[in-house]
């Protein structure tokens, strides 16, 4: 029985999006520069993902106040990075705050891009007055000066992570609409999309079914970018004091607090920065190499 | 003869040419071999990715950074293109060669005035003065019948119609009085009626400057009109070479022979003598076949013959003539049995009224917001894309829409479908208004019994899905087959209809060739079981082999289904061979319709006459009385007053043209035409086609 069902059915020679999706990261191989972001960025998913492993010490525990880095600690662990003035291990708080940035950066671009697009597609498909209106208010969304805007925004309905994203997504949001705006702008004109027009599909089902997947690759490269923005955004929040609220460690609230000693103190400082700096070039380099392999078929 | 007396401007012998990828050495050009003298042209025709292009890069050295060429000698005038240094190159490109491309807007510099376009082209290849170089471009201009000669000098490409342009990349290419001028598909994107204009002014200009031609094109038509001698290259290789009327009378290559079975002669017939498409596809680059590179679609290969060593070419004809040709086997083949393989088809009944069309009319208005038009009370402008258009389609009819660009067809094929709504007259399908009913307020039978078949086989289908789920989707949506079962079914059953194989359900468009693409587009438009297809020149993009694969299929599920296919092209040779009914239109409005007979034979509306006359035809043995068109076609905006084909129209009677719309005057049986003309003056105009031996073409004999 089985035979005959194999001699009728052709063979299966459909595969799984997850074996598609390994086997076009594969591609990523043949670009040094995105394989080196590829390889930091995942470097510090394994650190968020291992945080309760790795790090030597509590994060938020107090032990040894503005121990230089290398210093032994009774009892055979070492700060390798060395210790803020409250005593706290600069690299433990390193490793967990790997977790929130790792968190909230993604969460960020995600919102941001949900937004994003819909909006991009509603004015990019139906245009006319829907599309002035929209790109009017991302005109004057993107006429503030961004950091003035975070600090409105967070100040105002106060610091805390979702707050963050909904900084982030307010602020981003314009941004990308215009640029699926502008790619919907060209792929309307397809006749595919004009199939389906003549077969009564609905308007969202064209957007999102016959519009957006063709879209993927320049939206890719670009959220990837997007996503080393938003570390810095996260960074440079925390460092203002509108990050997340203490003591939970946080790359850009570390420099900031850390910042009156910064002189005498250099490693208090200086870790934090270089994982801040570490995780965006990663996330930039990735993007060119992703720009890389999809300029090069 | 005489070429020891005068050295040919172009030799080319065993030239290859090959591009390094990322996969490694792929051959583009193979043992080729050309020779051309002065004022001789030469043709270069072959289907997509045969490397004729690349012959043409090559003979300019100008392949580059992954290009080179591998072995054979390019010798222009003596001198070895090899061998030339940059600045040499430099010196002879653009002044002693010149080259004229497909697309004229891609040709010239947008943000420079014709001008100082043309006046550099002097300046730098010849170092003369500023006023010496705009002399010498005014008077090319009027060579290129551009009369307005200063206006165009100050106008920015942009302004110019793209049969100017083209004239104008025509005139630099002409300002350095080249000796040879390499056109590559010179006039594809060109209407025909400029085409012909174009293709007679390069000619009389070629036998003026003593200029050698060489003519690259996919159009057989268009290398009969134009050349002495042809060449015809497949997938790397020249195949066969020689005179155009030994090659087209006589081809000795099976490729060559082949495409003749695949163009719509005016010898041909759906019925009773269909096109004889050639199968399979060409070949990849680096995937072709070992001997012959057509073998796989030789209908005559033979087995260890074929398939061996690299065939060379060889003398096919005992008179001494150049005609050689690369296959083993062409004095085995019986040529002319071939040709009389008919495989008859009974015609389609036609059945009820399934389309009627009455005074149709769709604007299009045009907002203008500047002052003066708000001062002047213009405010709103139209396009009348389409005026008072009648005509009726039967059951398992098909009607033809021709015309040129911009003359409304489309248009047409978005109102039927319900993407916009006409503004005046009626529309009826099956006897329901859907005129101006749009896509959303039709019930799903309605939609699926009235689909489309698109040009752009690259665009047709969505690259992100497979074509399973594509095909699938109109199943589902026309509620055709609801149980995923019964839609994955009926979805292999279309493939098979279409004749591509089942497994294509997993593979997504990027996999596909253009006439499979296009092939799957057609199962799409017929998943519905529609009773009407509007196919809007759903051929005009794929290579001529294919194209007549994709004609077959179509009329293969028409048959089949009694399907109504009104088919919209500008292509009256497939137009004459697959449509019973034709109508023509210009600037929105109906020329002419009738009986395809009919309209293809006197009387005929003057537009018809001159579109007839410019459609380039691939039988030496056809004789055209050759009418030009003169002028552009006015814009749809600004249309003339009184008569839309006033402005160009050869047989013009004078002011009643200018100011009254023309009268439909009914020729019989529905052949109806508009013109100010009475009908006994029209009857007396001869056939535009003739044989050579004095009988006149119709539409079917």
């Amino acid at each position: 029985m089985i035979e005959l069902v194999k001699s009728i059915l052709p063979a299966p020679s459909k595969v799984s999006a997850l074996v598609r999706a390994l086997r076009s990261f594969a591609l990523l191989r043949e670009s040094g520069v995105g394989m080196v972001g590829a390889g930091l960025v995942l470097f510090w998913v394994i650190v968020a993902l291992f945080a309760p492993v790795i790090a030597p010490f509590e994060p938020n525990a107090q032990l040894l106040p503005m121990a230089k880095p290398g210093t032994a600690f009774p009892g055979g662990a070492t700060f390798w990075l060395g210790a803020d003035q409250l005593g706290r291990d600069i690299l433990s708080r390193i490793i967990w705050g790997s977790r929130t940035v790792l968190f909230f950066a993604p969460l960020a671009t995600l919102c941001a891009y949900t937004v994003g697009i819909i909006m991009g597609l509603a004015a990019g498909y139906y245009r006319g007055k829907l599309d002035e209106f929209l790109s009017f208010v991302a005109n004057a969304i993107l006429s503030f000066p961004v950091l003035v805007l975070y600090v409105l925004v967070i100040s105002t309905i106060g610091p805390s992570g979702i707050n963050i994203v909904i900084a982030i997504t307010f602020a981003s949001a314009p941004g990308i609409m215009r640029i699926v705006r502008g790619l919907v702008l060209d792929l309307r004109n397809r006749d595919y999309v004009a199939a389906a027009q003549t077969r009564g599909e609905s308007s969202w089902y064209i957007m999102l079914v016959e519009i957006l997947p063709n879209a993927r690759g320049p939206l890719i490269v670009d959220a990837c970018l997007r996503l080393g923005y938003v570390v810095i955004t996260i960074g440079v929040l925390g460092f203002l004091g509108l990050g997340l609220p203490p003591p939970d460690p946080d790359w850009g609230g570390m420099v900031n607090f850390a910042r009156p000693l910064a002189i005498v103190f250099p490693h208090m400082t200086v870790f934090p920065c270089i994982a801040i700096s570490s995780l965006i070039l990663g996330f930039n380099l990735l993007a060119d190499g992703l720009r890389e392999i999809s300029l090069r078929d | 003869m005489s070429q020891n007396a005068i050295p040919p401007v172009l030799e080319i012998d065993n030239l290859g040419i090959s591009y390094f990828t990322r996969a490694g050495e792929i051959p583009a050009v193979k043992d080729f071999s050309l020779s051309l003298g002065a004022g001789e042209s030469v043709g270069l025709v072959g289907e997509s990715g045969c490397g004729k292009s690349t012959v043409a890069m090559g003979i300019m050295r100008y392949l580059g950074s992954n290009g080179a060429i591998v072995g054979g000698a390019i010798r222009f005038k003596g001198r070895d293109m090899n061998e030339l240094n940059e600045a040499e190159l430099r010196q002879i490109r653009g002044s002693e060669i010149a080259m004229i491309y497909q697309e004229p807007m891609a040709a010239l510099n947008p943000s420079l005035t014709i001008a100082t376009q043309l006046i550099e082209v002097s300046m730098t290849h010849e170092g003369i003065g500023e006023a010496e170089a705009h002399a010498r471009a005014i008077q090319v201009l009027a060579d290129v019948n551009l009369p307005d000669a200063e206006r165009i000098m100050a106008a920015y490409p942009h302004q110019l119609s793209g049969g100017q342009q083209q004239r104008v990349v025509v005139c630099m290419a002409l300002l350095s009085n080249p000796s040879l001028l390499l056109l590559d598909e010179p006039t594809t994107a060109l209407d025909v009626t400029v085409e012909a204009g174009l293709v007679r002014l390069i000619a009389g200009l070629s036998e003026k400057y003593g200029t050698a031609l060489l003519y690259i094109s996919h159009n057989l038509g268009l290398i009969t009109d134009t050349c002495d001698r042809v060449c015809v290259m497949y997938s790397g290789e020249s195949v066969e070479e020689g005179t155009v009327n030994e090659v087209f009378n006589a081809p000795r290559h099976p490729y060559t022979h082949g495409l003749f079975g695949c163009i719509p002669l005016p010898t041909a017939d759906k019925n009773a003598r269909p096109l004889m498409p050639i199968q399979g596809q060409l070949p990849l680059p680096h995937e072709r076949p070992p001997g012959c590179n057509f073998g796989p679609r030789c209908d005559h290969f033979g087995a260890g013959r074929c398939d061996g060593d690299e065939i060379a070419m060889q003398a096919v004809s005992n008179s001494g003539s150049a005609h050689r040709a690369r296959c083993l086997r062409w004095h085995e083949i019986n040529w002319d049995l071939d040709i009389a393989v008919e495989t008859e088809r009974e015609e389609i009944p036609v059945g009820d009224v399934v389309l009627a069309v009455d005074g149709m009319q769709k604007y299009y208005a045009v907002h203008d917001r500047s002052i003066g038009a708000w001062i002047s009370g213009k405010g709103v402008r139209y396009v009348k894309a389409n005026e008072a258009l009648d005509f009726r389609a039967r059951k398992g009819e098909t009607v033809a829409i021709v015309g040129e660009s911009g003359c409304g067809k489309s248009t047409f094929a978005k109102v039927l479908v319900g993407l916009e709504a006409s503004t005046g007259g009626k529309v009826r399908f099956d006897g329901d208004e859907i005129g101006q009913t749009s896509v959303h307020d039709r019930t799903s039978e309605q939609i699926g019994s009235l689909q489309m078949i698109f040009q752009n086989p690259d665009e047709t289908l969505n690259p992100s899905l497979t074509i399973g789920s594509q095909i699938g989707r109109v199943i589902r949506k026309f509620g055709v087959e609801v149980e995923p079962d019964k839609i994955r079914e009926r979805v292999l059953r279309l493939l098979d209809t279409v004749k591509l194989p089942r497994d294509f359900i997993h593979r997504r468009p990027r996999q596909l060739s253009g006439g499979q693409k296009q092939r799957v587009g057609i199962a799409r438009a017929f998943a519905g079981n529609p009773s009407l297809v509007v196919a809007d020149e759903p051929v005009s993009a794929l290579d001529v082999s294919v194209q007549a694969a994709v004609t077959e299929l179509l009329m293969d599920i028409q048959r089949e289904h009694g399907t109504t296919l009104l088919f919209i092209s500008h292509d009256l040779s497939a137009v004459r061979y697959l449509a019973d009914r034709v109508v023509v239109m210009y600037l929105g409005r109906v020329m002419e319709r009738g009986s395809t007979d009919k309209v293809f034979s006197p009387p005929y509306h003057p537009y018809t006459e001159a579109l007839l006359s410019a459609v380039p035809i691939a039988d030496p043995n056809i004789e055209k009385r050759e009418i030009i068109l003169e002028g552009n076609p006015p814009s749809v905006i600004d249309q003339p007053p009184g008569c839309p084909f006033q402005t160009r129209c050869p047989r013009k009677l004078g002011p009643l043209c200018e100011t009254e719309a023309p009268p439909s005057r009914d020729a019989g049986d529905g052949h109806v035409i508009a013109c100010h003309m009475e009908l006994t003056g029209l009857r007396q105009v001869e056939h535009v086609i003739r044989f050579s031996n004095g009988n006149g073409v119709a539409g079917k004999e």
